[in-house]
């Protein structure tokens, strides 16, 4: 399978004080399209500014970033707004819905910067809705919602502008167990579909569920090893 | 993104937080209304100054009959006759400063008419008298030449005599009798309203100064040509204190008096005092400015605070805009119109706030206000850069942000 993601030497320094702190420190890989890749680590081993790399919210200090067809790294800031408009879907652990506004609207946002027009962009936010399950809740507020149900409200968000690859840095973070294991079945489902996942966790269990597992360390790879992914839906099944 | 994408995104932000929305808006309404307020009071109360003087004519000096030495007792002032009808028309001929200069006599009576009377004073007049006073006839007309000179029996009369005497009826043509002589009323006089001192201007009636000595007063022959004073008026941008100085020289010399001897007339400046009271009331209307500059900053920093503070907690939600795909430009566009629609909606209700409490002060209070257009422009104006300002400069500063420190902003 063709290779979505190629990145080559990735790495960055952040200078903290009077000391430079290698968060990571060159990193090569790939990632196929189509892939569900936990990334697992403690904190500080680099998974996170990986994960921001990746997604195109910070810059690297030095190496290259392919995503598609495009070199990532020469963009302008103006041109990463837009790959990430378009070609990447975020979940972030506290979820980052906006306040007093309602499921619908806060699916809606990332169309409004991609010049969708109004009968469209309702339409698909109506659909990426209901597929995660919450056909019933597009007037309610995030406040009136569970964590999970707003976990599947940010996952609808992600995936409303069709991307290519959703990254998810602790999905189940702020989650309960059970919940937990509704969400990595959303996301498992989606990976069928033929969604490119990138999923950041440093718990194990949750990293099962991926079909590929990389390990971090003080900035680097140490563990890149394929993984016969749980089936979340079974599980679910099961404790019922 | 086109633009009206970025106006619904910004709508729908400010829509949803009403009430930091209402908390902005309220800094914006109340500067722009408490100037337009203060700024209308302290140009009422000046307007009714400058009315004042007006109603009484610019550039006036009163000249009077001084006391006159006899015998070595000086005598009060007016207690002899000595300014002349000539001595005015030797002013207006000698002294350039001078536009007109009217000579009257004054007199007290009753006036009656039909089963109506009245207490009342009058003047004898030369048609310069209108035109020192810039009074106007409202209805009927102004004396007749031959009524001037030949003593005519015609009068004009003040809006209060007017309504004493025939009410409602049109006092056209009808006939008053003052000391026992019949005057037809030929015109009605604009009313003037109060004076300074609080006299009732337009308790008055006006005759032809012939009519006045030969008929009304009956003054006897000796001093047949004096009268009680005259009303100088100076030209137009011409020097009051120059022309008071001139006007002052003619008479001595018309008078044949000595140098070192007393004047024995008297000059009263009444533009000058009025001019005192204008002053003090633009020091009020100052001071309250002044007093209204200090809520508009009030009301301005009250403003940059909401704005600073509202855009800098927003910073997450600005980075969240980013990882979801907007622009540096979108963002700022975003906040601008956000600023922008807060400052105009809240300028547009504190103007009409202001506007219909200055009103209201007048209607209530009864004190005279005045709206400025250049005030309301100034204060909205104000409160529109300092809101569109504080709105816009921190939101530049986030959307310069990466999208990851934006997200992660504490």
């Amino acid at each position: 399978m063709a290779a979505l993601i190629q990145v080559d030497g990735l790495a960055k320094d952040y200078q903290m004080g009077s000391t430079l702190v290698q968060a990571l420190r060159g990193v090569t890989l790939e990632i196929a399209a189509g892939e569900f890749v936990a990334v697992m680590g403690p904190s500080g081993s680099g998974k996170s500014t990986f994960m921001n790399l990746l997604g195109c919210l910070d810059q690297p200090s030095r190496g290259r970033y392919r995503l598609g067809e495009q070199e990532v790294s020469q963009l302008s800031s103006d041109e990463l707004a837009q790959v990430r408009n378009r070609q990447i879907g975020f979940v972030f652990q506290h979820f980052n819905l906006l306040a007093r506004t309602s499921t619908l609207d806060n699916v809606t946002l990332p169309l409004l910067y991609s010049r969708a027009p109004l009968a469209e962009r309702d339409a698909r936010a109506k659909k990426r809705l209901t597929q995660v399950g919450l056909a019933t809740r597009m007037d309610h507020h995030p406040a009136q919602l569970s964590g999970g149900q707003q976990q599947r409200v940010a996952i609808a968000r992600a995936l409303v502008c069709d991307p290519q690859l959703v990254l998810a840095d602790e999905p189940t973070g702020a989650l309960d167990s059970h919940t937990s294991l509704e969400i990595m079945a959303l996301l498992q489902q989606l990976n069928h579909e033929g969604v490119t996942i990138v999923l950041v966790t440093h718990e194990h269990d949750i990293a099962l569920f991926a079909s590929r597992i990389i390990s971090f360390r003080d900035g680097v790879v140490v563990e890149d090893k394929p993984n016969t992914p749980t089936d979340a839906a079974a599980l679910l099944n099961i404790q019922r | 993104m086109n633009f009206s994408a970025t106006l619904r995104i910004a709508l729908l932000a400010l829509r949803i937080n009403k009430m930091r929305s209402a908390l902005t808006m309220l800094g914006i309404i109340i500067g722009v209304a408490a100037v337009i307020v203060m700024i209308a009071v302290g140009n009422g109360a000046q307007a009714r100054v400058e009315a004042q003087i007006k109603s009484l004519g610019s550039n006036i000096i009163m000249v009077l009959s001084g006391s006159m030495m006899s015998g070595g007792a000086r005598g009060g002032s007016g207690s002899q006759p000595t300014i002349f009808e000539e001595d005015a028309t030797a002013m207006m001929r000698e002294v350039d400063e001078i536009q007109a200069a009217a000579p009257t006599l004054r007199g007290a009576g009753q006036a009656i008419a039909g089963n109506a009377n009245w207490s009342t004073i009058f003047y004898g007049i030369t048609p310069e008298y209108l035109e020192v006073r810039e009074w106007p006839i409202i209805e009927g007309r102004g004396f007749e030449p031959a009524e001037i000179n030949g003593s005519g029996k015609v009068v004009l009369i003040g809006q209060t005599v007017a309504e004493n005497l025939f009410g409602t009826a049109s006092p056209l043509d009808q006939v008053i009798r003052v000391r026992k002589v019949p005057l037809t009323v030929i015109g009605v006089l604009e009313p003037k309203g109060q004076s300074m001192t609080g006299q009732d201007q337009d308790d008055v009636l006006l005759m032809p100064l012939s009519t006045a000595r030969t008929r009304v007063l009956g003054v006897t022959q000796s001093k047949a040509r004096s009268v009680s004073s005259i009303m100088v008026k100076v030209k137009e941008g011409a020097d009051m204190a120059t022309g008071e100085a001139r006007m002052r020289e003619l008479l001595r010399q018309r008078h044949r008096l000595q140098p070192g001897q007393d004047d024995d007339f008297y000059v009263r400046n009444l533009s000058e005092i009025l001019q005192a009271q204008e002053a003090s009331s633009k020091i009020m209307a100052l001071l309250l400015a002044a007093v209204a500059s200090v809520s508009l900053l009030v009301g301005g920093i009250g403003i940059m605070n909401i704005m600073l503070v509202s855009v800098t907690e927003r910073t997450r939600e600005i980075g969240l805009r980013m990882a979801v795909g907007a622009r540096g430009r979108d963002i700022l566009t975003q906040f601008l119109v956000e600023a922008v629609t807060l400052s105009l909606i809240g300028g547009l209700i504190g103007i009409v706030l202001g506007v219909s409490t200055a009103m209201l002060i007048a209607k209530l209070a009864g004190w005279p206000t005045a709206l400025s257009a250049a005030a309301i422009i100034l204060a909205a104006g104000f409160a529109a850069i300092i809101g569109v300002f504080f709105g816009y400069y921190p939101a530049r500063k986030a959307s310069r942000l990466l999208p990851i420190d934006a997200l992660r902003y504490e």
